[in-house]
């Protein structure tokens, strides 16, 4: 058999391997990676969503421990789904910080007092340009930011059971010390 | 007749009308300026909007998308140049929020991947070429071919002109 007879058939065995690769490892198309990964939180100071509650700044964020920021808001349906594993994240002791994309000081009060509150602080982002400079392309998303403030890791959409162990890791990860 | 033309006219005005009024989406305050209007406007249609991803932002009515037109007309009022204004948002969103992805060293093989397939053709196509001889004209016919081919003719005329059958005579 000449060998140009066998080119289709492995070029053709080459992409199926391709598109079986890329299905199983399960991975959404749609999640973007961050642009910020590694990189310092942005600058911003927001204001709390009730008056005389504290808001939300940066230096919050830099408080020599791994935190969580979560972007969330009250008419946003998946965020209902990953809300009891922020608040066992926050009953643990990891501090969970809440970025409130785009809502209204009422709902939230009343998602809230459904769902218990499991976030230190909560910033109100009513026009979204915090969320423009963290890259914030859907709610919810969730970040890990490491004690001097620099963002580890990104998750988009809601936390799932399936993601709660990456999650996991990648809290445990951002408490090592980098290796030098 | 008048009113058809009536019509027809009305027709028009209203088929423009409504192009006109997908140039802008509604809830936008485009720039007072034309000139930076303009500018703006080039710099959305090459914005991809992370919610719809195969949209640019002046085609989206994604709530995000019309934030970061937005941004984009407030960079621009500012003074901000269109390479500013992309830089920005690359550095919020990644290269991935152009739609024209950049010419990097991790875009590489996206970018030469296409020329290559093309050089890569045209030399198969070229070696497949030269390894067949050009047509020169029908082979001649071998020895053995030339005496069957006559005796299958005067087999064929000896029929023809004797039994008149016509079922083999093709020529009669």
């Amino acid at each position: 058999m000449r060998p140009a007879f066998w080119v289709p058939l492995i070029l053709f065995l080459g992409l199926v391997a391709a598109f079986a690769v890329q299905l199983a490892s399960g991975d959404n198309p749609h999640d973007l990676p961050s642009a910020l990964i590694d990189k310092p939180v942005p600058n911003f100071d927001l204001p709390p969503i009730r008056m005389g509650e504290a808001g939300l700044k940066s230096e919050d964020l830099k408080s020599g421990e791994v935190v969580l920021l979560n972007v969330f808001a009250s008419w946003c349906a998946p965020c209902r789904i990953e809300h009891p594993f922020l608040s066992e994240l926050a009953e643990e002791g990891i501090p969970v910080y809440g970025l409130n994309y785009k809502d209204r000081p009422q709902d939230v009060a009343t998602f809230l007092r459904e769902l218990g509150d499991p976030y230190a602080e909560i910033g109100a982002d009513n026009n979204g340009r915090v969320g423009v400079d963290f890259g914030v392309y859907g709610v919810p998303e969730t970040y890990v930011i490491s004690g001097d403030g620099r963002i580890m890791y990104k998750h988009v959409g809601p936390i799932l059971p399936q993601n709660q162990d990456d999650l996991r890791k990648a809290i445990a990860a951002a408490r090592q010390p980098e290796p030098q | 007749m008048r009113h058809y033309i009536y019509f027809a006219g009305l027709v028009i005005v209203a088929l423009l009308l409504s192009f006109s009024a997908h140039a802008v989406a509604v809830d936008d305050n485009p720039l007072p300026d034309q000139a930076q209007e303009a500018k703006a406007r080039a710099i959305m249609g090459d914005i991809r909007c992370l919610v719809c991803q195969n949209q640019s932002i002046e085609d989206s009515n994604a709530p995000l998308a019309k934030d970061l037109r937005d941004i984009v007309r407030a960079q621009i009022a500012a003074g901000s140049s269109p390479d500013e204004v992309k830089a920005y948002l690359v550095e919020r969103y990644g290269d991935w929020v152009l739609l024209k992805p950049p010419l990097n060293i991790r875009t590489l093989a996206l970018w030469l991947f296409p020329p290559l397939l093309l050089l890569g053709a045209l030399l198969f196509i070229l070696a497949r070429a030269r390894r067949t001889p050009v047509n020169q004209g029908p082979t001649p016919l071998s020895d053995a071919e030339q005496k069957r081919l006559d005796m299958l003719l005067a087999q064929n005329a000896a029929n023809s002109h004797g039994t008149h059958s016509g079922k083999e005579g093709t020529d009669s």
